[in-house]
């Protein structure tokens, strides 16, 4: 079966040598950081730490140096995300423009709109959000309503986009919305574009906070009611929205925070028990060690992979699948090795508030970038039963 | 598959493993036409070095071959000649041709052996000897005086005390020992831990591969088979039971993947028991998918499906079972610390 070929990971002494330089660095930068604050990982925002990374050559690490890339292999890369994901550190701030919003930029963008953003996202210095889902339009996003329509000097937006984390920190929003017909194609009449998120406050767009149900800010509601876009802001072509946003989802769906998303809790949970813990607890924590041990195999074959320039979007989302089981199974393993309440209440004990903070996040795991429905949707389809 | 050597596989088992060589198996009848062609193809000393005798094979396409055997559910003590070539070769003995295994497989089994006048007197008693009754000799880790010793033990020189089998109905022999062997006994270079961590690895290779056949055997039947007018694959809730069959595939191949690098350098205990264990939990969740998936059809002696679901369920408790090794994952992990948890995890 065609789908179930993963390439055997490539070995890279280079890579190697760059996690020894990465663990220096974080050496460095990461002592003052409590496990709560580790647990945040990838939510955590903090731009003078991007800055840092970027300064490394550490963000955008495989694009073109022209556009302020630094032209290494998706291997180095990958060593930069897993170091940094399992060490906790806050790299929220440029993580999707790194990860997916740059990519695009750099494959569908024009070479002004390449020359003037890709730079200062491989700098740390520019943030991005994602405008994809709507209120009538979560995994089924071919029924985005949200429209721009052609005006004089550009395109006119109205419409409303939902659960967009980071907007109200983001510097730009990929919007996806309806440029043409839909009669017939669900996929059709789609286009993406770069919204300036600064410009566009007070002319049309509108970001509110929602809370999550731990009470913090990540997602918003925005609201785009007559927003004057640009001519220029059209990101690739007029009615490729659908492709375009489709590739980009794989590769928001291959990369190692879609299983260490609680490795903090792993790490906090080796801690308490010790070396002397009992037999059930070795085996328990052995056993999501084991589970991950495998998905950081399949999860380097797929970046071994895309570096082959090969398109393996099935893989991917079979690894998002059983990355997020894992996720989640970390929460439910560990509170039964250990006497811990959860607690995020300044003063609790570490492992109280780290459990408290993926208890509480953990749901999202199998619903961002991709539902588990959706994904095992995808990978029926590529079994051939769909 | 695009690689020759995997294709020809391919062909020989197609040709020489069908249902009815595999049914035969179970009454008894030893697959002769089958090993001969294996030997013919050099397959059975694919994971031999050249100096012993091998066929300048890498491990990866020894264990590539292992798993092409599982999918047919080919039976025959490919996994054991291998196994037991190996431990010979890495002990420097003779290679004998034909059929061999290893014992023994059981933690509590113990054989020792003892300096005797005119060589070596070997005594014990060894349970759950894979293919021991079809074995033209056993390679034994033996107690010795000096160690674990390895040597060369022939059907003449102990006793098939009781013909055993596993849920496949593959050869599960109880063996006992007390003999006066000739001079081939030598040093090994390993204690029992790592003869079952090679074993582990193995049969981590064959759980990827029985499973993968479990899962096309699964996609192809919820293709045709037809219910409330339609195909049950295009049925939802057969669809994700499917995909999740897919994913534990993937990941008994990334653990089979993780038990070969194991096998080509160092055994590492940590990596060989991560990959048993991940693989048997694999097993155990994938198998019981894809009888759902089959109804009563899959549950009879008649459909195929079991030539792969008793041998996931036989495979994840030999040579230590989930449990076992998750365990030896976990002792390994909490001796790191939380600070050496990451550097233990990416160590090449």
């Amino acid at each position: 079966m065609q789908m179930l070929t993963f390439a055997t990971p490539p070995v890279d002494a280079g890579a190697e040598a760059l996690r020894g330089e990465v663990r220096r660095f974080l050496a460095d930068e990461m002592p003052g950081r409590t496990p709560l604050q580790r647990a945040a990982s990838w939510s955590g925002s903090d731009p003078a730490f991007s800055r840092k990374m970027g300064e490394r050559g550490w963000i955008g690490m495989t694009w073109p140096k022209r556009y302020g890339g630094h032209e290494r292999s998706a291997l180095d890369r990958y060593v930069v995300l897993e170091e940094m994901l399992a060490a906790g550190a806050p790299v929220g701030h440029h993580w999707i423009a790194d990860r997916q919003s740059g990519p695009s930029i750099l494959r569908h963008g024009t070479e002004a709109q390449r020359q003037q953003i890709l730079p200062r996202i491989a700098a740390g210095a520019c943030s991005f959000c994602i405008g994809m889902s709507e209120p009538d339009s979560g995994s089924d996003l071919a029924a985005a309503r949200t429209r721009a329509q052609r005006v004089q000097r550009g395109w006119l937006a109205n419409g409303t986009k939902l659960w967009t984390s980071g907007a109200h920190q983001a510097d730009y929003m990929i919007l996806f919305c309806r440029t043409g017909a839909t009669e017939g194609d669900r996929h059709g009449g789609a286009s993406q574009f770069l919204v300036d998120i600064e410009q566009a406050r007070g002319s049309g767009l509108t970001v509110r906070p929602i809370l999550d149900m731990r009470g913090a800010h990540h997602f918003n509601e925005v609201v785009i009611e007559d927003l004057l876009l640009p001519e220029d802001a059209l990101l690739g072509r007029e009615g490729d929205g659908w492709a375009q946003v489709t590739a980009e989802l794989a590769f928001e769906r291959s990369s190692p925070d879609r299983f260490l998303s609680a490795f903090a809790l792993l790490t906090e949970a080796v801690r308490a028990l010790g070396p002397a813990a009992p037999e059930r607890a070795a085996v328990a924590v052995g056993r999501l060690v084991s589970h991950t041990l495998a998905l950081r195999r399949l999860s380097r074959s797929v970046a071994g992979m895309l570096q082959a320039g090969k398109d393996p979007a099935l893989q991917a989302a079979l690894v998002k699948d059983l990355g997020n089981t894992l996720e989640q199974d970390t929460v439910e393993t560990v509170r039964l090795l250990v006497d811990a309440e959860p607690s995020e209440e300044d003063g609790s004990p570490p492992l109280a508030a780290v459990l408290a903070h993926l208890v509480l996040t953990a749901p999202s795991f199998s619903l961002r970038g991709g539902t588990r429905e959706i994904l095992r949707g995808i990978i029926a389809r590529g079994l051939g039963l769909r | 598959m695009s690689d020759p050597l995997a294709d020809s596989a391919e062909r020989l088992f197609a040709a020489y493993a069908g249902k009815a060589v595999v049914r035969a198996a179970e009454h008894g009848v030893f697959p002769q036409s089958l090993w001969d062609a294996l030997i013919r193809a050099g397959f059975t000393a694919a994971l031999l070095p050249e100096h012993a005798g091998g066929v300048g094979a890498t491990v990866a396409e020894a264990m590539a071959l292992l798993r092409i055997a599982a999918a047919h559910a080919a039976p025959i003590p490919l996994a054991e000649t291998m196994l037991a070539g190996w431990l010979l070769a890495e002990a420097g003995l003779p290679v004998p041709e034909g059929a061999l295994t290893v014992a023994p497989v059981r933690l509590r089994d113990v054989l020792t052996l003892r300096r005797a006048e005119d060589g070596w007197h070997l005594t014990g008693t060894a349970s759950r000897v894979p293919w021991a009754r079809d074995a033209a000799a056993i390679a034994v880790l033996a107690e010795g005086p000096d160690g674990p010793t390895v040597a060369l033990l022939h059907p003449d020189s102990f006793t098939l005390a009781r013909r055993d089998r596993n849920l496949a109905g593959e050869p599960r022999d109880t063996i006992t020992v007390d003999t006066v062997l000739a001079a081939d006994a030598a040093a090994a270079p390993f204690g029992p831990a790592q003869l079952r961590a090679a074993g582990a690895a193995v049969r981590t290779v064959q759980i990827a591969g029985a499973l993968s056949r479990a899962l096309s055997l699964s996609v192809q039947y919820a293709q045709i088979r037809v219910q409330f007018g339609r195909p049950i694959g295009k049925f939802q809730a057969i669809q994700h039971s499917l995909a999740v069959m897919a994913g534990q595939a993937a990941a008994a191949l990334a653990a089979a993947d993780m038990a070969t690098d194991a096998l080509a350098g160092g055994l590492d205990l940590l990596r060989v028991g991560a990959a048993k264990a991940r693989a048997g939990e694999a097993a155990s969740i994938a198998a019981g998918l894809a009888h759902q998936a089959h109804g009563a059809i899959g549950f009879t002696q008649e459909y195929e499906l079991h030539f792969a679901t008793r041998r996931l369920w036989s495979w994840r408790d030999e040579f230590g079972n989930e449990a076992e090794w998750n365990g030896v994952v976990g002792r390994a992990v909490l001796a790191a610390g939380p600070d050496g948890l990451w550097p233990l995890l990416t160590a090449a």
